[in-house]
């Protein structure tokens, strides 16, 4: 609400208490500072603990004033914004949402003091900083209250971000979302107003967020919650009555352009960067702008982006207002850009990284790009005009030779005719094929200190060491993203072979650097991935952590916002590039090369020197293992995007075709498709035990809103209220993947052994491709949250990269700030943009699962120690637990609830999956390389005699196989299965993969004269290279078939073996 | 020039060496095996007849050295690509000599010759596959880190990833190009688990051809104007089985040659030249 008047720090700092508790009674005075005054009106409320509503009207006038004072003369705006989060402001922030509204005001007003002033009881202080985001909120929804009606906001947006917070908060949830409505439906019916007013309403915003950020040194974080547009409820009770005069403190911005010129613009000094970005754009004329940015130095004059959603003063804090106009995000097809400026433009930022060396290219290419700039910028080499000196002006690479230059020249010469525009498009396609075209890059540790560079692309997560990649993390690899403390962490979907999720860390050399590279991340995987940006966080209940999110265009928005450019061609002027030397200061540049000699001085916060990844043991959490570092999935990436940019090749058609049909040798047999989609549920279930995540069996009821509230009751406990809170918000919608087949089975038994499934398929990228999305989409609703939160007394950033956008529950994890470092989690609803969703051919029902997750857990104690999640984690849901080791009674004709049989069944599927001793391999990196050349199946299943004539295995023979198959009859039979049919109550089938076994159960239950039937079906897939002991194999597997399933009977097994015959001598 | 990445597969000269007498009984091998000495040298010349007759390349042939009895696989000693050359530093102490000849014709041609004079480096041009977009560098006995940074600072518009070699010589040992986005790979393990590291490492897809052999995946890959894409690959009589598998590709101009001598001491068909476009040179 408030402006900062440049007093303002003076005031805050100290006087805000003095000022503060004064300011309620000097309504009109305030005009220096509004923002004190609206502190002091907050706290004036405060204090008085009555009802929010009288509260909300008074400060509404307040807004008023202060808006228009806001813009007052602030010059120099001098925050304390840039002082890291101070722990105890976060605390503040996380008891203060548990708190009730009126606990709040009161605290807010301890708020002002204790931010700036210190010490405040830690209540006062937690409330403050709810008061503080509510204040701003407040104060924001204030503003709008009162500027609605005269001033339209522009941008929705902006609005939004201010919620008003006129609505009682009776319970802060609600009172949180309702204002969320209130703002989007207030600012919709706003007019479209001018932008300095919107500017205006986010500095009164900011304002107070300011305030409550200098009083915290760990203003980051609050900035994030701040930025976040989530409005906070009890905001709108804190109106001060005060009336602010109208000054407006305008400040100039300086921003370099890409061209290297100086374009300065007065802002306001309580404008968003929103407000700068428009007057940027504006006089660029540029109209594809979501993939431009502005940057500014940091006081550690670290580079960071402008974010348009927040005020700008409190982002650059001390910093000069020196912005610099970059691209911020890479297009990976330049070809479609709809305009010829925006790729001019590109083609600016591309030469200053060129020259800076933060693009690196060979010799020729640097020679070839120059030449594409000449001819861009002086047109058709003219041999009288031009002589060789023309070009030494103009700089092309990092070091220039002659020899260069000469080069340049020739192939000057060789463009002649080529328009402007035309020579940008060349330099564009040999640029984006460039390794590091968009890469941006940071500096950090692995787990084992060695010095790395993390690059972040349209494409995932790069990790270089020296100049050389040594892993890439595809955004639908990645599962979250999150930072705590300066290390930044991902969690990895497990690949094809792995059962569990993989979390891997990395040190930054502080708080705000791991931060960068999460806000990047995050915008990167919005920007790139998603169809829309994610919904912005509500703050459901009780919301710590960084609510950022990337709240531009998506480029899929964006690219479709361009279709719609109906304009002529602006015109523009290409200038000399020969600024552009001078304007690279500016231009953000990490050079891999230098990344180890830098990297080690910009350890700033040398608390945690060494890998402090232990510390998180501490909540139980064996997070980032070293090993993990390296973990490699072998889950082939397959992205959409590159599809586009990859020039389809005729022979791949034929050559997939081929591949389909004919060799892939591999021996190994693979699941079909249809297959391979159901695999994905076993391995969600088991990846959640992993985790120690209950998944909850009422996942189906995904209501967000009952668990809140019903946590709100307990807000007594804060942690705990917390801690439950979180796991309510996670309550992920676990889908498992039921087939159900409503056929009558045949015989009453039903056999996987189908040749559909038993099929080699030639996992060519083709198969793999869809079954990875499949894998996405299935597997997806993982969230790791879980981890941190319980005992986590930091606040943690996460980002969960989602692939489905319906089902997925945003995470918001909150944890009790301990140090004032955030640690935020954002689950990020993935919708592939451009990929298209498999065929919904397998009906997705969402089931609980929460049986499987225990009996793996029982089952499978070694795999434990895998995931990085500590079995303490693990919540138990009491009926889930029971569930786990239950095997029912009922073999066959045991007349058992189908329920329980199922759920006792699933286990035992899991259970299987032990047999493979490999499972872990898979996440390291030295895998035991056994030639996959012999394959034994063994097929265990309940069918009754009347099917031995059914061939189990039904094995595709390759060409270069030996096969056999031992079968193993019981000698029991069962006299019911043959002739009646019965009736199939359900079906199901469950695969699992491990490195070397893959085990799909099959599950049917079938009524037949009142008996219900169960069947279990397993077939267990063993690839190894070893010999394998047939014998040893049946009966190991049987024996495994009957302490499973002690109240069964293993009624047959069939042993399928396949060797592939000698190789020739290979060395 | 046509531009950054363009021309893949593209030749026009190909530099060979004779192989010494010496190396039936001095080269190095990973296996114990007898060479019939003169039988090599048939293969030989039947290969570098189907570089210069048959595909028209414009081929050096370097006289053999007696004291290199390795010396006939030129690859391991330099990487061209485009109109670089990196002179490798071989893992192997016994043929660091080899790279003088080399480096000399190669210099002679007119390329941009990079030396890795990094005394901790190592690398052979057997490790290294260049796919058209980027490197892949194998880390085997022959190569280390260090000698995978060296040629990635050669070759700055590539990324340059890293693939552990656990199994066999090189990581061309079991795979090689088979045409623009297509690997050749061998169905072993260890070999599936590199073209899984190797496809996980890249921004682009590659398809890939499985060959049931692991060293069958080891191919020449061109595409030369007049001629299309032509592979080199081996024999029906090495390996039937993979050779039934690349009679598949049929866009491809397929050439059959014989490794059988060479492949006991460890040479595959891409080892015996290097293979060089001096059309890219800008």
């Amino acid at each position: 609400m408030t402006t900062e008047v440049g007093s303002e720090t003076e005031v805050r700092k100290e006087p805000e208490k003095a000022e503060e508790q004064p300011a309620a009674p000097e309504s009109e005075p305030a005009a220096t500072n509004q923002t004190d005054e609206a502190k002091a009106a907050e706290q004036s409320a405060n204090d008085h603990p009555a009802p929010a509503t009288d509260s909300a009207e008074a400060p509404a006038e307040a807004k008023e004033k202060q808006e228009e004072a806001q813009p007052a003369d602030n010059a120099t705006p001098q925050e304390g914004e840039d002082t890291p989060a101070s722990p105890p402001a976060s605390e503040k922030k996380g008891i203060s949402r548990f708190l009730p509204p009126w606990l709040k005001k009161q605290k807010s007003q301890s708020q002002v003091g204790p931010k700036e002033s210190q010490a405040a009881p830690k209540e006062e202080a937690g409330v403050a900083s709810v008061k503080e985001e509510d204040g701003e909120k407040g104060e924001q929804a204030e503003a709008e209250q009162t500027s609605s009606p005269t001033a339209a906001q522009p941008q929705v947006e902006e609005e939004k971000i201010n919620g008003e917070p006129k609505p009682e908060q009776k319970e802060e949830v609600k009172s949180e979302e309702k204002e969320e409505e209130n703002h989007s439906t207030g600012s919709a019916d706003t007019q479209p107003a001018k932008e300095e007013k919107a500017a205006e309403e986010s500095q009164e915003k900011s304002a107070a967020e300011e305030e409550n950020k200098e009083a915290e040194e760990g203003g980051e974080e609050k900035k994030d919650e701040e930025e976040s547009p989530k409005p906070e409820g009890g905001h709108s009770f804190i109106k001060s009555p005060l009336k602010l005069t109208k000054k407006v403190k305008m400040v100039m911005c300086h921003v370099t352009m890409l061209d290297g010129s100086q374009f300065p613009c007065e802002v306001e000094k309580r404008a968003k960067g929103q407000y700068l970005f428009f007057k940027v754009y504006e006089a660029l004329n540029l109209l594809e702008k979501d993939y431009f940015g502005l940057s500014y130095k940091d006081n550690a004059d670290q580079t960071c982006w402008l974010d348009p959603t927040k005020e700008i003063k409190r982002q650059i804090r001390n910093a000069t207002w020196q912005f610099a106009f970059n691209v911020k995000f890479y297009p990976p097809d330049p070809s479609q850009l709809t305009e010829d400026i925006t790729r001019y433009l590109l083609c600016l930022q591309l030469r200053q990284d060129i020259v800076s060396g933060r693009l690196p290219c060979s010799f020729v290419t640097h020679s070839l790009l120059g030449s594409y700039a000449l001819q861009a910028e002086l047109g058709d080499h003219d041999s009288g005009e031009h002589r060789l000196d023309y070009i030494s002006d103009f700089q092309f690479a990092p070091s220039q030779t002659k020899e260069m230059e000469e080069k340049v020249v020739e192939l000057h010469k060789t463009h002649r005719g080529m328009t402007p525009a035309q020579a940008d498009a060349q330099f564009l396609e040999n640029a984006k094929k460039l390794s590091m075209y968009g890469v941006d890059l940071h500096h950090a540790k692995d787990s084992e200190g060695v010095d790395i560079m993390l690059g972040v692309c349209a494409n995932g997560l790069l990790i270089y060491k020296d100049r050389l990649r040594i892993n890439r993390f595809a955004w639908p690899k990645i599962l979250k993203i999150s930072y705590k403390r300066s290390n930044f962490y991902i969690k990895i979907r497990p690949g094809e072979t792995e059962q569990f999720e993989s979390s891997v860390g990395f040190k930054l050399p502080n708080h705000r650097a791991a931060k960068r590279v999460w806000k990047v991340c995050v915008e990167n995987h919005t920007f790139f991935r998603l169809m829309t940006p994610e919904a912005p966080i509500k703050a459901k209940f009780l919301t710590l952590g960084s609510k950022f999110r990337y709240s531009g265009r998506t480029q899929a928005q964006t690219r479709q916002a361009s279709t719609l450019i109906d304009r002529p061609a602006p015109y523009f002027e290409r200038t000399s590039s020969k600024r552009i030397s001078r304007s690279l200061d500016g231009a953000p540049m990490i050079n891999v090369t230098e990344a180890q000699e830098s990297a080690p001085t910009s350890w700033e916060n040398g608390r945690e020197p060494g890998l402090e990844l232990s510390s998180d043991s501490k909540s139980g959490r064996l997070r980032v293992q070293g090993e993990n570092i390296y973990v490699r999935h072998s889950n082939l990436m397959l992205e959409d995007l590159d599809k586009t940019q990859e020039d389809v090749l005729k022979h791949q058609a034929s050559i997939s075709e081929l591949k389909r049909s004919f060799m892939e040798a591999t021996p190994e047999p693979r699941p079909s498709q249809w297959e391979k989609r159901l695999t994905a549920s076993p391995a969600t279930s088991l990846r959640l035990q992993a985790q120690g995540r209950c998944p909850p069996s009422r996942t189906q009821e995904p209501l967000p809103d009952l668990t809140v509230d019903t946590v709100a009751k307990s807000a007594d406990d804060k942690q705990k209220s917390g801690e439950a809170a979180w796991q309510a918000a996670e309550v992920e919608i676990e889908e498992t993947v039921v087939v159900e087949e409503i056929r009558v089975a045949p015989k009453g038994s039903v056999t996987i052994t189908t040749p559909e499934v038993i099929t080699h398929v030639a996992v060519e990228s083709e198969v793999e491709k869809p079954k990875d999305e499949v894998m996405e989409e299935q597997k997806r609703p993982v969230s790791v949250s879980s981890d941190s939160e319980e005992e986590e007394e930091e606040e943690a950033g996460e980002y969960h990269p989602q692939v489905t956008v319906s089902a997925s529950v945003d995470q918001i994890k909150e944890e009790p700030e301990e140090e004032g470092e955030e640690e935020e989690e954002q689950q990020v609803n993935e919708e592939p943009a451009a990929e298209p969703l498999p065929e919904p051919v397998v009906e997705v029902k969402a089931q609980p699962v929460p049986a499987v997750v225990e009996e793996n857990s029982a089952t499978e104690p070694q795999l434990a120690p895998v995931a990085e999640e500590s079995p303490e984690d693990i919540l138990v849901t009491p009926d889930e637990a029971p569930n786990g080791h239950a095997e029912s009674p009922e073999g066959h004709p045991g007349p058992v609830a189908l329920e329980e049989e199922e759920e006792e069944e699933e286990p035992r599927v899991n259970g299987d999956a032990s047999h493979s001793e490999t499972e872990r391999l898979p996440q390291v990196i030295c895998c035991s390389e056994p030639p996959v050349v012999k394959t034994e199946m063994v097929t265990i299943s309940d069918t009754f005699a009347a099917q031995k004539t059914e061939i189990a295995t039904k094995e595709v023979p390759i060409v270069h196989t030996e096969t056999k198959t031992i079968t193993y009859e019981a000698a029991q039979l069962d006299g019911s299965g043959d002739g009646e049919p019965g009736v199939l109550m359900t079906a199901q089938t469950i695969t699992s993969e491990s490195l070397c076994t893959t085990t799909t159960t099959h599950i049917t239950k079938t009524l037949k004269g009142g008996l219900s039937e169960t069947r279990i079906e397993k077939r267990i897939v063993i690839t190894g290279d070893s010999d394998i002991d047939h014998d040893q194999a049946l009966a190991q597997a049987i024996k495994e078939a009957k302490e499973q399933h002690p109240d069964m009977s293993v009624t047959r097994v069939v042993v399928h073996k396949e060797t592939e015959l000698a190789e020739e001598g290979e060395d | 020039m046509a531009g950054v990445m363009a021309d893949f597969g593209n030749f026009t000269h190909a530099v060979v060496r004779a192989i010494p007498s010496s190396l039936a009984k001095e080269a190095l091998r990973m296996n114990v095996s007898d060479v019939d000495l003169e039988k090599a040298q048939r293969e030989h010349e039947v290969y570098v007849g189907v570089l210069k007759q048959k595909l028209g390349l414009e081929v050096i042939e370097l006289p053999a050295d007696e004291s290199l009895p390795d010396c006939v696989f030129v690859e391991d000693a330099a990487v061209v690509c485009g109109d670089t050359a990196l002179i490798t530093r071989p893992g192997a102490e016994s043929r660091r000599k080899e790279t003088a000849a080399i480096r000399q014709i190669l210099k002679e041609l007119g390329l941009n010759i990079v030396d890795m004079s990094d005394e901790n480096a190592t690398l052979d041009g057997g490790d290294v596959l260049f796919t058209g977009r980027e490197f892949f560098v194998g880390l085997s006995k022959r190569t280390n880190q260090r000698g995978a940074e060296i040629l990635a600072d050669a070759f700055k518009d590539y990324a340059v990833s890293t693939v552990p070699v656990t199994d066999g010589l090189h990581l061309k040992s079991f795979c090689s190009m088979g045409g623009p986005g297509l690997i050749v790979i061998g169905s072993s393990e260890p070999a599936q688990k590199a073209l899984k590291i190797m496809q996980q490492m890249s921004d682009h897809r590659y398809d890939k051809l499985t060959v049931p052999d692991d060293i069958a995946a080891n191919t020449i890959y061109m595409n030369l104007p007049g001629k299309g894409h032509v592979l080199l690959h081996c024999t029906p009589e090495e390996f039937p089985e993979s050779a039934k598998v690349f009679e598949k590709l049929k866009d491809h101009m397929l050439i059959p040659v014989s490794n059988m001598e060479k492949v006991k001491v460890d040479g595959a068909l891409t080892c015996c030249s290097v293979l060089i476009n001096m059309k890219a040179k800008v």
